[in-house]
């Protein structure tokens, strides 16, 4: 089964939930924990373990001066302003490439091939017998986040990989190739790298907070499962035991809140210290399991 | 030569426009013949790479220079690569006055 975390706000405790998931459910099942936020990710704090890494590459057009007659159709055809046909030459913006590959049909000289240029990277790693961390990284100043999440959630095994798309490292055997449960843990925000990250799992849990932010970025957050049909619930980090606006607006999304994890000085002081409070609190393992089947039960309908 | 002012609307009276990708018009002025045209900019309202299909449209123009508010980097990437000058008006008044200033040499030259 195939649980994306998301949130619509920053901050409200995503990576938290998803570690302890990932660990409490790693006690009695395969477990891999990918990690989709891929421009600042930061689950492999929790689970510390030496990785492999192979690199993200997109392909890029460049062209061959000798075919080249500067006819414009490449520019003309490019919608991202990725190509400028000067006098002489051919300017290529590669960070504005979405990599659509059009220039390169549409020339009519053969004129251009595509080259890879290495955008990020995917890292694997065995913290735990039954837990594998499958991490995407986006390199600093690059833009397409998606790419390197389509390539983490294949690293993971989860989907196929991408079209045209090949890891050049060979990845050793992994233990839990073949997870029981895979977790896909979003960026913040509801923008493109969370949609690539909720995009064909079978439930979305959507953690937020009692504050007016919470709630406002929560309900655009719902917005995105409902289009996307995805089946949702929702867990209140830091709770303060009531939560009323945050249930009225479940009620009227018709969403379960399947979980709440309170505002507790023993919780926050095992966070601080970057502890994953469901090991220091084991009673919290059970409650996640118990999370898991539930929403096996419920919502999630894939195997 | 060719100058080319961005501006709001389609004349020579026409106020200038401050942007440089999503100015609506393109007045181009052949300073040899007098002449001048508007160029539509299909692109004014597109989601993105605006400003260096804008270049484009200059560049297939023949515009060696250009007077507007300001540019954004990736636009004055395709500018540069082509050889363009580009000289900055940031008050509000209309497209003769910004060549005035121009041809007067007051304004700036940032490209």
């Amino acid at each position: 089964m195939k649980i994306a975390v998301a949130s619509g706000k920053g901050g409200t405790g995503k990576s938290t939930f998803a570690a302890n998931l990932a660990l409490s459910l790693s006690k009695s099942n395969d477990v891999v924990l990918v990690d989709c936020d891929v421009e600042e990710p930061n689950l492999h704090l929790f689970f510390d373990a030496e990785h492999e890494e192979s690199e993200v590459t997109v392909p890029v057009p460049v062209v061959d001066p000798g075919k080249c007659t500067f006819c414009g159709k490449c520019g003309d055809f490019c919608q991202y302003g990725a190509i400028t046909v000067l006098k002489d030459d051919i300017l290529i913006l590669m960070d504005l490439c979405h990599s659509c590959g059009g220039c390169r049909i549409v020339c009519p000289y053969d004129a251009i091939t595509e080259v890879p240029r290495v955008i990020g990277k995917v890292r694997d790693s065995q913290p735990d017998e039954h837990l594998r961390l499958v991490t995407g990284v986006l390199n600093e100043g690059e833009t397409h986040a998606p790419v390197v999440i389509q390539m983490a959630k294949a690293l993971a095994g989860s989907t196929p990989t991408p079209a045209g798309a090949v890891f050049e490292h060979q990845f050793r055997e992994l233990v839990c190739s073949m997870a029981d449960v895979t977790i896909y843990d979003s960026s913040p925000g509801i923008a493109c790298p969370v949609i690539e990250t909720v995009e064909g799992a079978d439930y979305v849990v959507l953690v937020t907070e009692s504050t007016p932010f919470g709630i406002h970025d929560l309900e655009l957050a719902i917005g995105v499962v409902e289009k996307l049909g995805i089946p949702a619930g929702v867990v209140i980090n830091r709770s303060d035991g009531l939560d009323e606006m945050t249930e009225e607006l479940c009620r009227r999304h018709s969403l379960e809140i399947i979980m709440r994890i309170p505002f507790d000085r023993r919780i926050a002081g095992v966070q601080n210290r970057g502890g994953l409070f469901s090991q220091d609190m084991p009673e919290w393992q059970g409650r996640f399991t118990d999370l898991y089947h539930h929403i096996r039960e419920t919502g999630g309908g894939g195997a | 030569m060719k100058i080319c002012v961005t501006a709001k609307g389609d004349s020579l009276d026409s106020q200038a426009e401050m942007r440089f990708g999503r100015s609506p018009f393109f007045i181009v002025i052949d300073e040899e013949s007098g002449a001048s045209s508007a160029i539509k900019n299909e692109y004014a309202d597109a989601a993105g790479g605006v400003g260096p299909r804008s270049a484009q449209v200059l560049i297939s123009n023949g515009v060696q220079v250009l007077i507007t508010g300001q540019l954004g980097g990736n636009a004055q990437r395709a500018i540069e690569a082509a050889g363009i000058e580009v000289y900055q008006y940031r008050s509000d008044g209309t497209v003769n006055d910004a060549l005035k200033q121009y041809r007067d040499g007051s304004l700036t030259r940032i490209l």
